[in-house]
């Protein structure tokens, strides 16, 4: 295909994946409930919204989930990383396939089997199961971009630390991370993406006492297409444009 | 001096008993609530049965089934055929705003498919934009009922999936060898016949990644059908939320999870095959 021929498919693809995106953003701007014509610019939607106590704590509560989350799944998907890339252990390949299987697995598969599992050990589904579940689902995806990090490691560098006495926690601390940040830091991030727009897992293992924002934004969602909604999309949108740029931001200041 | 082993073993120690608790125990009870009875006073009864298996080649559910393997199928091979030359145009350019152009694909790949699905329904509803272009254009004279039925799921489906196509792909295509391609030419074969024998052979890991992330969450994202089909669309992921939330039979809503990651099973088997021809890593993201 000649070069015109490329970039208008390139430009097609990316007006089909923006152009919802900007509609949501601009109607959210529009001084009229229901109509589609522009009546002029408002910020009436905004004020509404962060008005509303009720969705304030909401976003709190996700806003605490996805901290939490983030940081656990972090720690617990560094270590699997890690201990995948440097130790050879029983299970190991076992490990490996099953970090990858949980990834690929459907996200509805994992919400009932964790709703079943909470019924069983008869534990109250909501702020303590959803930070169960959200840990769960966060971590292949930190222990799958620090692997891809971590393999274009030296491994000489564990041997002269280890050479100069240096023990395995020592040598985690003291080298892995500093060296790893980004990689580590860009797992946070994804986890707590992650853990802000979930609604399949949450769905299922969180309780009424504890709702959380894309729960809340699915129930809006479900009464039809209102500005408010608009305006809160857009709020979560601008917050993931954020996060993604800090982690391509991340990602390519220790290229 | 003995090697101190503690890190080791607590990390090791740690992953192991997360993953074996909220991992591998959870599934192992929907396999054993797949094969039990529904109560009549508690959600499920002890007693064996393969009751519930032989229940889903019921018509209803077997409709259902049916139904969400074709939507899911169409979806599939929507995003391949869209996603493929982006993918392929993408990893080739040698244009300044390579960057640019990838970060513009992740954002919607990190961006929570509810939102982008509501997007789609702000476009696609009877007073929405698309109707009143087209009816302003003239190409119209009714505005279309395009939302609530199975096209407007593809789209909505289509829309939240295509990055999950695209990055693998991306990924599989960036890491191709261009000297094979040259060489190929060198030799005397035509574009057609380097794409067939050489680029999409050595492409297909990328390929069937991108299929499995596309078909598994296109049956199983229930949010979409609800919110762009209507009632008029039910896939699986639709049926298991039933049987969990409002049906209360969760020994079903078991057997279907248990079907869907049997399929989820069998497309992993041929991706390992696949890639392990091809010695591949595992560079699914």
């Amino acid at each position: 295909m000649n070069r015109l021929g490329k970039f208008a498919y390139l430009t097609a693809v990316y007006l089909f994946f923006y152009f919802p995106i900007a509609v949501l953003i601009v109607y959210s701007f529009n001084n009229s409930q229901y109509s589609l014509i522009w009546h002029g610019f408002t910020f009436s939607w905004y004020q509404q919204l962060f008005a509303d106590t009720d969705l304030q704590l909401v976003a709190v509560h996700s806003l605490l989930v996805g901290v939490l989350a983030a940081t656990f799944a972090t720690v617990l998907g560094t270590l699997t990383a890690v201990s995948l890339y440097r130790y050879q252990f029983y299970g190991r390949k076992l490990l490996h396939s099953l970090i990858f299987i949980l990834i690929v697995s459907p996200d509805i598969v994992m919400g009932i089997s964790l709703l079943i599992l909470f019924s069983t050990l008869k534990i109250t589904l909501g702020f303590w199961t959803l930070l169960l579940s959200h840990i769960t689902f966060c971590m292949p995806f930190v222990s799958v971009t620090v692997y891809s990090r971590i393999i274009g490691l030296d491994k000489n560098i564990f041997e002269a630390a280890k050479d100069l006495g240096a023990t395995d926690f020592t040598i985690f601390t003291r080298v892995i991370i500093p060296l790893l940040w980004p990689a580590i830091l860009v797992g946070w991030l994804l986890s707590f993406t992650l853990s802000l727009d979930d609604v399949i897992i949450s769905f299922f293992v969180t309780g009424p006492d504890f709702n959380i924002l894309p729960l809340q934004i699915y129930s809006m969602v479900r009464l039809g297409v209102k500005p408010e909604v608009n305006a809160l999309c857009s709020v979560m949108f601008g917050l993931t444009l954020l996060i993604v740029l800090a982690s391509q931001l991340a990602l390519r200041k220790k290229q | 001096m003995m090697p101190d082993n503690t890190f080791k073993r607590s990390s090791i120690v740690a992953i192991w008993v997360w993953l074996t608790l909220f991992a591998l125990l959870p599934n192992l009870l929907v396999l054993m609530t797949s094969l039990m009875q529904q109560g009549d006073n508690e959600l499920v009864r002890l007693q064996l049965t393969l009751n519930n298996y032989w229940e889903l080649f019921d018509a209803t559910y077997f409709k259902i089934f049916w139904h969400s393997i074709d939507i899911a199928a169409v979806c599939t091979l929507v995003c391949l055929v869209i996603g493929y030359p982006f993918a392929y145009f993408l990893a080739r350019t040698e244009s300044r705003y390579k960057a640019i152009l990838l970060f513009l694909v992740i954002i919607p790949f990190w961006t929570s498919s509810l939102i982008r699905s509501y997007a789609i329904v702000a476009i696609l509803k009877t007073h929405g934009i698309l109707n009143s272009v087209l009816l302003d254009l003239g190409l119209i004279t009714q505005p279309l009922h395009l939302l609530y039925s199975g096209v407007a799921v593809i789209v909505g489906l289509v829309y939240s999936l295509l990055p999950f196509m695209i990055l693998p792909l991306y990924a599989n295509i960036e890491k191709l060898d261009i000297r094979l391609i040259d060489a190929a030419r060198d030799l005397g074969a035509n574009r057609m016949r380097v794409f067939i024998r050489i680029i999409l052979p050595l492409t297909l890991p990328g390929i069937i990644a991108g299929s499995m992330l596309v078909f598994l969450p296109a049956m199983s994202m229930f949010f979409i059908p609800d919110l762009l089909g209507g009632a008029k669309t039910m896939l699986v992921g639709n049926l298991i939320q039933n049987q969990f939330m409002s049906a209360r039979n969760w020994p079903i809503g078991s057997a279907v999870s248990i079907i869907l990651t049997a399929l989820m099973g069998l497309m992993l088997v041929i991706y390992w095959r696949i890639s392990k021809n091809r010695k591949e890593q595992q560079g699914l993201l």
